[in-house]
């Protein structure tokens, strides 16, 4: 098999069998979710639990504690920097939004090449160090599993071949994209399976988690 | 079949397993930002308290029996079971270290509840055997004698009588139709009498109606600390038979965190219906009464002042603002800790640890945190409002030999009181 | 004519000044990326160069890739050499016809057994035999028997090279590159729909000056000429790097002239040397003339999924798995959604009451 044969399979069929994977798995996912379903709450509320809901699943992403903002600065910083870079590269790069608008029929503006560069460099380079953390940590080692460092290379390689294909970097360029594009499509295909799906199941986790504070009260 | 089991508390466990539960356990990507909310990783430095390992048990019989790729990994036998070694490992985790504050709730980036789940997981534990012995003896004599701690009836007549002769008030016992049933917890029995002479004389002052049951008296629940929501059903549906038979307004929840969160939160789901009565905390009540104007205060304590927020009333519970309403008005000088109301630190005590003696040495420890946090603001007084609080912030205290009162808020407020105008034309 | 005079004399007779020649030897050089010293050399090599035999054999093909070769809007040397091989046979150019045109090409062959090149440009048909041939005979069967006396072939155009338009799928004739049927003798491919005439003529010169074939890439192209993406050599990267993209072909950006990719340039999968050599004289090529890149050098380039959509879109409509994925997981969904729905509730029928006598183990 040669790259433009394998470039050709990685953007027809490998594209859509990644992407039926992935569909097929996160309604499946989200229905196992949805459908064990939970008891009503008898308890008079407060106020009702939804805008609070909402309000979590916003502000969850910038909310932070103070305590553990000290003591684990690391591990906000290179969290925040790697997702806001795998999301300009996924999202934001020309090439990419070009994908989705193909796919969805929608489209969106897109961010200039280099700055998207400098975003997946960060993006890399945050990875590593999580993962160096995550090798080096008491706690991280205790609770991580295998399926921890497979979600760490299926959020890597995909970067790391973006980056080399965008910068010619040791390979032939028609390779490093059809690898590139598999790497994208086997993080498609895992994602449901693992706790790569987190970044939509949070959705849902943050609004029970807001939902059942603001009934009571609470900010959460 | 009789006994606790193995079997019996998987199949608690499976019952438990809903749709946050699983939306939780999909989101949690093992970042460990939980451990540091956690005090008993913050003050021991031991990865085992990292509040999502202390459910990883529960996680697994999630993933095996409620997600496909888990049921095909059971299927091919890649699973590895929960098994009864795995959750007596896990007894220190679930009960020793987690009061249940719910601070990692609060921190975890992905909006998991975990102490939701921790008090599932507890569920599961004390059906297979797994709770600790001094929990057991708690709801045992909670269930039995109507107090986790022994306290009988005629314990809380006999003192009723002494703040009778005290305060030369009234303490209704059994009235029908008094706008207030007040609870009481077997703590404030035993180490606080001074609770019962605040809210008599604040109900008195207040012109108020209040009673106290004869048949239920005791607010606290040990079935909800040591997870069994039969047991947690029964002690709370003998609080609802009292006021539905004394026919009044409010149950009034006293100077105790989950005793609050037990009735008012977890009550009507535990029996299965709403209740046609309202619970509120005391100091709800008491904020109320200001509000009202019904709760005249005068002077002012001078001594630089902080407020310990009870986990289960503020963060669990929802009452924030009425606590430091009402030490405004008293104190001069009042101070937050760094972390206060809903982000607050845990005394280091609730969800049962403090009646769990295996927790002792552990307990202790924890409130490290809360002596730090009392240094950095230099108080001179700390005001709470629960007694279980209460009790472990004066140990603690005392063990680190730091000097500062701790008193209930209640009592500080009943101090101020101010005099009646017209004390002759009283009558009762 | 004198049929074996040296190269440059014949090149003489056409007017090729040495100048010129020496232009072309030093452009070839730069081109195949060897060292302006070795311009010289190749000069050399060419002078004393006997006509080789060349041998053009035409299959499933338009015939574009000969007009490139000769419809050179003036004399070029690059044409001039092709003129001066010893083209013995090419059914396109030749005067000869029929069973004469048949004979020269066996001549040929049996004069310079073992020598001659062998040119072909497009596919074979292995379908049917019927479906292309040549003076009765089918062309797998002639290619097999010219490719045996051959020094070495050299597939012309992407029909040759990759199978091309005729190999687009469905493939109805069941077309193949030459290098499908001739595995015992080097290929060199040299695509393009039509392939660059300097290209061409460029492969003739190495082989001429250094009696070998130049090194080739995985696809079998000469790395020389096939070693950049059109993309990399290409004036209009700036506007890719700053994201400026024209996105119809006569807005604003298009006029301004933006980078094509939006609009299906095959650019940045694209090997050739378009960008550099040009076409028509050096005078532009296709993304100077406001069209994306087609992607005519690379094998498929019919079926790489739309002219005019971007290389990231998917090659081919995405519809169905879109359907088929949420068919499936809908239902898939259901069912386990369904049957987790009934474990909890099964369990919770058969909720046995805990009591305090029940917390601890009946030892």
């Amino acid at each position: 098999m040669d790259a433009a044969e394998l470039l050709l399979w990685a953007r027809g069929p490998g594209l859509l069998l990644a992407v039926g994977i992935f569909l097929f798995g996160m309604l499946l996912k989200l229905a196992e979710i949805l459908l064990l379903g939970r008891e009503r709450n008898l308890a008079p509320v407060r106020a009702s639990g939804v805008g609070a809901g909402f309000r979590t699943v916003f502000r969850r992403s910038f909310s932070m504690d103070r305590s553990s903002l000290k003591t684990s600065l690391f591990v906000h910083l290179a969290g925040y920097a790697f997702h806001l870079g795998l999301l300009a590269a996924i999202f934001l790069y020309t090439p990419h939004v070009q994908l989705f608008g193909a796919l969805t029929g929608l489209t969106w503006p897109a961010l200039p090449s280099p700055v998207v560069d400098l975003l997946t460099v960060i993006a890399l380079v945050s990875l590593m160090a999580l993962l160096w953390h995550r090798l080096t940590t008491p706690v991280l080692r205790l609770i991580s599993t295998g399926q921890d460092y497979l979600a760490w290379a299926l959020s890597f390689f995909p970067l790391l071949t973006g980056y080399m294909a965008y910068h010619h970097l040791w390979f032939d360029y028609d390779w490093l994209l059809a690898i590139h594009i598999l790497s994208a499509e086997l993080l498609l295909v895992f994602f449901p399976f693992t706790k790569l799906s987190h970044a939509v199941t949070l959705f849902m986790a943050r609004w029970y988690n807001g939902m059942m504070a603001g009934q009571r009260g609470v900010q959460s | 079949m009789s006994g606790a089991s193995l079997e019996r508390g998987l199949q608690a466990l499976r019952e438990q397993m809903d749709t946050p539960v699983a939306a939780f356990f999909s989101s949690c990507v093992h970042c460990g930002l939980c451990a540091e909310a956690c005090l008993f990783y913050t003050e021991t430095g031991d990865p085992r308290y990292t509040p999502i390992h202390k459910l990883e048990p529960m996680r697994r019989l999630w993933e095996q029996e409620y997600t496909l790729p888990g049921r095909l990994k059971k299927a091919l036998g890649l699973a590895r079971p929960v098994t009864d070694e795995e959750l007596e490992a896990w007894r220190p985790l679930v009960y020793d270290a987690c009061t249940l504050c719910g601070r990692c709730s609060l921190v975890c980036p992905v909006g998991n509840d975990l102490v939701y789940m921790i008090r599932k997981f507890r569920e599961g534990m004390a059906a297979a055997g797994h709770a600790p012995e001094g929990l057991i003896g708690a709801t045992t004599r909670a269930v039995k004698t109507g107090s986790p701690m022994g306290v009988t009836l005629k314990a809380l007549q006999a003192q009723a009588r002494h703040v009778e002769q005290e305060t030369g008030l009234e303490i209704p016992f059994d009235r029908e139709g008094a706008e207030y049933l007040v609870l009481m917890s077997s703590m404030e029995v035993i180490n606080y009498p001074e609770y019962l002479a605040a809210i008599t004389r604040i109900f008195h002052r207040a012109g108020k109606s209040w009673t106290i049951s004869s048949e239920a008296f005791e607010a606290t629940n040990s079935g909800i600390q040591i997870g069994v929501s039969d047991i947690a059903a029964e002690l709370v549906q003998r609080v609802v038979d009292a006021a539905e038979k004394l026919k009044v307004k409010t149950v009034v929840s006293p100077e105790c965190g989950h005793a609050y969160m037990a009735l008012r939160w977890e009550g009507p789901n535990l029996v299965g219906r709403s209740f046609g009565f309202e619970v509120k905390h005391i100091l709800e009540v008491l904020d109320e009464l200001r509000r009202e104007g019904c709760l005249p205060l005068e002077g002012q304590e001078t001594v630089r002042m902080t407020f310990h927020d009870p986990c289960q009333l503020v963060r669990r519970g929802g009452v924030v603002e009425p606590p430091r309403n009402l030490l405004r008005t008293v104190a001069a000088e009042f101070v937050e800790m760094n972390d206060h109301g809903t982000t607050n630190w845990c005394c280091g005590a609730g969800g049962g640890v403090s009646a769990n003696e295996e927790a002792d040495e552990l307990r202790l420890k924890a409130f490290h945190r809360k002596k730090r946090q009392l240094e950095e603001i230099g108080a001179e007084a700390l005001v709470t409002a629960c007694a279980n609080c209460r009790i472990q912030l004066e140990e603690g205290l005392e063990a680190n030999e730091m000097e500062i009162p701790v008193i209930g808020l209640t009592e500080l407020l009943a101090d101020h009181l101010a005099a009646a105008e017209q004390e002759s034309g009283e009558s009762s | 004519m004198k049929k074996d005079a040296p190269l440059i004399e014949l090149l003489r007779e056409y007017g090729v000044s040495r100048r010129g020649f020496l232009k072309f030897c030093s452009i070839t050089a730069s081109l195949m990326a060897l060292p302006p010293t070795m311009a010289p050399a190749i000069a050399r090599a060419l002078e004393q160069a006997r006509r080789p035999s060349v041998i053009w054999l035409s299959f499933q093909e338009c015939t574009g890739c000969t007009e490139s070769l000769t419809r050179s809007h003036s004399p070029t040397v690059e044409g001039l050499i092709l003129d001066v091989v010893s083209l013995d046979y090419h059914h396109t150019l030749q005067a000869a016809s029929g069973t004469a045109a048949e004979e020269a090409r066996e001549i040929a062959m049996k004069e310079n057994w073992g020598k001659y090149l062998l040119v072909v440009d497009g596919s074979i048909p292995l379908g049917n035999p019927g479906f292309s041939t040549i003076a009765g005979i089918p062309n797998v069967e002639m290619l097999k028997e010219v490719a045996e006396g051959a020094a070495a072939i050299i597939a012309v155009g992407t029909c040759a090279a990759y199978g091309g338009l005729p190999h687009a799928a469905p493939n109805p004739t069941g077309a193949v590159p030459v290098a499908e049927i001739v595995k015992e003798k080097p290929v060199v491919n040299v695509p393009g729909c039509p392939p660059i005439p300097v290209v061409i003529t460029g492969v003739l010169a190495h082989f001429l000056t250094f009696g070998r074939l130049p090194e080739l890439d995985g696809l079998g192209r000469p790395l020389a000429f096939y070693g950049n993406s059109i993309h990399d050599r290409c004036y209009r990267r700036p506007f890719y790097e700053r994201g400026q993209f024209a996105e119809t072909f006569d807005d604003e950006g298009a006029r301004k002239g933006w980078c094509l990719f939006r609009l299906g340039c095959k650019g940045p999968i694209t090997r050739n040397a378009c960008a550099t050599t040009k076409w028509n004289n050096g005078t532009s090529f296709p993304i100077e003339s406001g069209h994306g890149c087609l992607g005519c050098s690379e094998p498929d380039f019919w079926d790489m999924g739309g002219f005019y959509n971007a290389v990231s879109e998917p090659a081919m409509e995405s519809g169905t798995a879109v359907a088929w994925g949420l068919a499936g997981g809908a239902l898939a969904g259901a069912a386990a959604g369904l049957l987790n729905r009934r474990e909890r509730k099964a369990a919770r029928a058969s909720h046995q009451r805990v009591t305090v006598d029940d917390l601890k183990r009946e030892e």
